[in-house]
Order: structure tokens, then sequence, then C-alpha cells
């Protein structure tokens, strides 16, 4: 089974009185241990699709499976008549918590906290005590290579390192796929090619990769590359990396 | 999540924002101070009051033309309109009444230096005019020498009864009785000398100094000289019989009519002690109503700082919420934050209120109070507070967008 299915996905904002189709019916499968690239101009609905993925937005309608959960199905909403195809909003944010690791293009990094603190915060709202909380984010930042720095706190860290501690951040509770939101928008591009280093790594580890990205040097280091264009997928192709 | 996270973060995020919080916590300092201090400071008074209030006598009343305390204005015609007490009312007092009691009649004056030699007191010894039952009421005790006689009354003799505070002043070093003292330019031979007696609210006992009340009233009385009567009843037991018989008699001498109320105030300890309760008591309905006052408009402010702080936390909300926190998480961490600020204010509130509070003490010399119930008071009020102004920037935190919010800049 595909680790994420998304079937006639659609999403429609509302603003003002106009109707913006975000998402004009999207069929994607991405399979376990996958590297994809998202492409696609602003407005073509790739960030929407990387919110709904990554369950911080609902679809207007289709269905969504990730990991054998659904986490938005209509025909089973309207079937039922309830909201019982749909999870609600504590329950997203379990998914989140579980099945999900975010990588920002700005870091998201909590300021005043150390980079160690930044990386147990999943952690702590997974419920993991203490003791196994330090041991969990110091086996992450040993992995992006930053156990020397655990200590500091993100303004003492350059763009590169406070990515790698994002990217700890996403890695620590084993989730399901990580989704990675122009992860080198911010850097030179030595330090990008240290990101998307570690990230072929992580895929070559064994993690699903989801990579937001208008570069094509970047989107290259995916296996396969979707296009997005006016809330549709315009192609769907494998990289040299992928025919490998 | 649970408690002990929420904690922690509350704090980080208090001590992150110092100034911020410091400011913000000072109302609720300002309102629980004002509570404790005054509170505390009654709740010394009070008890300095209750085992000090033997200025009476436990077993002694006093009779006087006007009320020992006077609440609020207006009323004093009512009290100066009535006839003085005089000593013949005294007199005939004495003969009607038999029951078990002693009746001293005495009068009061200050402001007369007293001299001695080359000495010379400042004016603020008491000089009191006293018959001589007064030993029994007064709870002075003679220490050498000997107390104001019926003789001395009879022929109003120049003589004295002195504190030890005016043989302090005046003849340290001499054997006080037979010596001459001035006052107001009249020679008074000492015969008496009292026990030290201490002082009630930091006011010395022992700054009088006693003559007959016959020579006081020929020396220093006027028109407007009442005395006042002390009763000192024998038996406790008999203690209402003993005032009632007394109100009884002092009517019939007095010509009061039936229907009309006494023309004379009685004073007793409970009495002295329900007077003083009742200022107390509208100092303390005023203090509540300040701190209230106070407290409320520090809760204001504290939703205020919250409102500022979730505002200010948009994205960190948002980041919070991408990596799985519920909003439970979020609203609990708001609410605590708002919780312990309150909490801090209280704590330092309290403290700064019983040590201003037991200041009082200090000066008066009595034992200081911890008004345990008004810290544990101002403790639950505080975390009231806390939770009904936190929780709509808490619930406005929680229901924060996660894409708005990490978007936010």
């Amino acid at each position: 089974m595909a680790l994420l299915e998304l079937k006639k996905v659609t999403k429609v904002y509302q603003i003002g009185t106009v109707a913006v189709h975000a998402l004009r019916g999207i069929d994607l499968t991405v399979e376990k241990n996958e590297y994809l690239s998202v492409m696609g101009p602003s407005g073509s609905g790739k960030s929407t699709l990387m919110n709904v993925i990554g369950c911080l937005d609902t679809p207007t309608s289709g269905t969504y499976i990730l990991d054998g959960k659904t986490v938005h199905n209509d025909e089973k909403k309207a079937a039922e008549n309830s909201t019982n195809g749909m999870l609600s909003d504590d329950d997203l944010a379990y998914v989140r918590n579980q099945k999900i690791g975010f990588v920002f293009q700005t870091f998201n990094l909590l300021p005043r906290i150390t980079a160690l603190h930044n990386v147990e915060l999943p952690l702590i709202y997974a419920g993991f005590h203490k003791k196994e909380r330090i041991e969990m984010a110091k086996e992450a930042l040993r992995k992006v290579n930053l156990i020397d720095r655990m200590h500091h706190q993100p303004n003492e860290l350059s763009g590169g390192q406070r990515q790698r501690v994002a990217i700890a951040r996403a890695l620590v509770n084993n989730p399901s796929i990580i989704l990675a939101d122009e992860p080198t928008g911010n850097l030179d591009s030595k330090t990008s090619q240290e990101i998307m280093q570690l990230l072929d790594e992580l895929q070559a580890a064994g993690n699903t990769i989801v990579l937001v990205t208008h570069e094509t040097d970047i989107a290259n280091h995916a296996h396969r590359v979707v296009h997005f264009l006016d809330g549709l997928i315009a192609s769907d192709e494998q990289t040299l990396k992928g025919k490998g | 999540m649970n408690i002990r996270e929420v904690l922690t973060s509350s704090l980080d995020s208090i001590r992150q924002n110092k100034l911020r919080s410091f400011l913000t916590l000072l109302g609720v300092v300002i309102g629980v101070f004002s509570i404790i201090g005054v509170m505390t400071a009654i709740n010394v008074l009070q008890s300095s009051v209750e085992t000090n209030l033997n200025i009476l006598g436990t077993n002694t009343f006093f009779i006087q033309k006007y009320p020992a305390v006077q609440i609020g204005g207006g009323h004093n015609w009512k009290y100066r309109n009535r006839k003085n007490l005089t000593y013949s009312d005294y007199l005939q007092l004495k003969d009607s009444f038999s029951g078990p009691a002693t009746i001293t009649a005495e009068d009061w004056h200050g402001g007369d230096p007293i001299k001695f030699k080359d000495n010379q007191t400042k004016n603020n010894v008491g000089i009191q005019g006293v018959t001589p039952e007064w030993e029994f009421s007064s709870g002075y005790f003679i220490q050498s020498g000997r107390m104001i006689s019926r003789t001395d009354m009879e022929q109003m003799r120049n003589v004295a009864v002195i504190g030890q505070d005016v043989i302090d002043v005046l003849m340290p070093l001499y054997d006080p009785i037979g010596q001459t003292i001035t006052i107001r330019g009249v020679k008074f031979s000492v015969i008496g000398t009292l026990e030290r007696k201490g002082s009630i609210f930091g006011q010395s006992e022992d700054n009088v100094v006693i003559i007959p009340l016959t020579t006081h009233m020929k020396m220093f009385a006027n028109r407007w000289s009442s005395l006042g009567y002390a009763i000192a009843v024998m038996d406790m037991s008999k203690f209402d019989d003993v005032r009632d018989e007394i109100v009884f008699h002092l009517r019939l001498i007095r010509n009061v009519p039936l229907t009309a109320e006494n023309d004379f105030e009685i004073v007793s300890n409970s009495s002295l002690i329900d007077t003083f309760n009742q200022i107390t008591g509208a100092i303390k309905i005023a203090a509540l109503l300040i701190s209230s006052i106070a407290l409320l408009a520090a809760g204001i402010g504290i939703m205020n700082i919250m409102l500022v702080s979730v505002t200010e936390r948009t994205r960190e909300i948002g980041i919070r919420k991408s990596i799985g926190a519920k909003k439970r998480d979020i609203m609990n961490q708001f609410l605590f934050e708002a919780i312990f600020l309150t909490e801090i204010g209280a704590v330092i509130g309290i403290v700064l209120g019983i040590v201003v509070g037991n200041l009082l003490p200090v000066t008066m010399k009595v034992d200081g109070v911890f008004p345990l119930d008004w810290a544990l008071i101002g403790i639950i009020v505080c975390s009231a507070i806390g939770i009904v102004f936190g929780t709509y920037p808490a619930v406005k935190a929680a229901r924060l967008d996660p894409i708005e919010a990490l978007r936010y800049e």
C-alpha cells in the first residue's frame, strides 16, 4: 500500500466573495522511501498541497490517506453524514506529531531555547519523559552532525546549522514522511548543497521525503519530480537519479 | 504534554520577558500588598488591643460625658449639651449605691510641665485628680509612700503621687518621697510613687502625676470640666447588675426623664473593643474595596499583556502546532503563564504586605502577626484572577490557524 494517497483532492479558499481554487482535483501517490520534488510557479498550488499533506489544512473534497490512516474522505463523510470521514483538530495535531516532520524555508526554530530543546519539542507533545526525550533528541542531533552545538541557541548558529537543527527536529519522532518546503531557500549555494546532501543521506537511510522547490538543481536531488500549474499536476516524471 | 512541561515553559517565557512581566505583576503586587498590609496592621492592633485593653482593668467600667471614641461627625452637639458630671453627682451616687463595687471620680488635664529644682518635664505629663478609691479601679500599684487619702481630699492638700517616667526626668538620683515639685507655680509635696505599668500603643502609662480630685478641681477646673466615674466591680458575676444599678441611680440624680436616653456614656473594655472593631471593620471594608479595584485593574492589565504576548508569539504558536501541539497544549501554556504572573505578584504582595504591616508592631513594641488566612485568600483570589483574565487570550492563542500563524511576521 502506498504511504500517501491523494484522490481527486480539491481545495477552495473563499476570499471575500471570490472562490479561489487552489487545488482542482489532485491524484498523487507516494510510496515508502520515495524521494519526490514538487515544482511550480507561485500560486500554482504547491504550498496548499504541502499544507494538506502536512495535515495543517484539510481538503475541500477528495480523499487523503496517510500511512493507512484516513485523514479525509468526503465520500465517507457524505455517506455517514457525520464528521467520521474527517479528523478533528486534535487528531490532526496528533498526526502531525507522529507521522510528519516539517522542514521550513525559514527554519522556524523557537529563538530563545537551545538546539537540544528545540529538537525535544515534538517529543514533549508526544508525551515522552524527560530522560527519554533528551536521549532521542541527542540521537537526532548526532544524525545531522550537530551534537557539539546542542546547547547553543538558534541565534548563535549559522543558517545551515539552524536548518540542520530543524531537520533533526523533523526526524526525532521517526515520522512517516519528511516535508521540506523550500529548505534551501534562505541558504547560500554551498550550504544548500550540504543540506541537500543530508536529505539525500536520510532518504538513503530509509526516510520518505517530499520536497517543494523552484530550483531545478535542488529538485533534481529527488527521484521523481511533479510539476504544478494552476492547481493541477502538469507533469509527473522520474529524474535521471530516479531512472538510476 | 504534562503539567511540569507546561510550568517550565510558562516560567521560561516569564523569565524571557522580565521587564514586561514585572510591570504586569506590579498591579497584582499593589492590590495584594494593600489588602495584606492593612489586614496585618489591623490584626496587630486587634491583638494588642485585646491584650492591652486592661487600660480600665477587666472589672472596671467608666461613666463619662463623651463617648470614648466618636465615629463620624454630627453628634457632637448632643454630647456637648449634656450636663457635666459633677462632684456632687458623684457624692450622691456614692450615697445611694450600695452594691459590691467602688466608685472613683477623677479628672484629668495635660499641658503643664512639672518642675523640680532645675529640672522640668515636657508638657506631656498627664495630671490626674482622683478620689481615694482610685487605688482599686486604676490598675496602678503603689511602689513607695502612700496613695491619696480621704484627708488629702477633704483638706484639698497639695500632695502628689508620681509615675516612674516623671521620676526619671525630674529626680533620678533622689528618693522622691518628701520632695517638692511645682505645677503651674504651685508647690506639691510627693507622698508616693507608682510602680511602672508600661505602655499601650506606644503611649507610656507612667508619665503621670496623681493629685487629690478636690485639689485638681480647685486649681484646674473650668466650666467645661466634667468628671469621669470609674466603677470597679468586686464580683465579676455581678458586673451587669452593678452597671444597671449605677445607671438607674445616676438617672435619678441627674433627673433624666423615664423615656429619654442616658445623658452620659458607659465605657467598658467590651464597649471599647466593640467600638474598636467597628472602626477596624470599616477600615477592612475600605481596604477590601480598594484592593478589589486594584486587582480588577491588574487583571485587565494581565489580559492586555497576554493578548500582546499571543500576538507577538503567533509564529511560535504556529511552530508548536505544526509539530503536534494540540489546542489544549497551547491553551494551557498561556493560561498557566497568566496564573503564574498573578501568583508571583501575589507572593511578592503578601511578603511586602506582611513586612510593612508588621512595621507597626515593631514601633509599638507588640508581637508581630502572620495573617495566614488573608495570605491564603490572596493566593486563591489571584489564581482566580489569572484564570478569569487569562482564559480569553489563551483561547485566542489555541484557536489560531496553524498556517496563518506560521506565515505571521
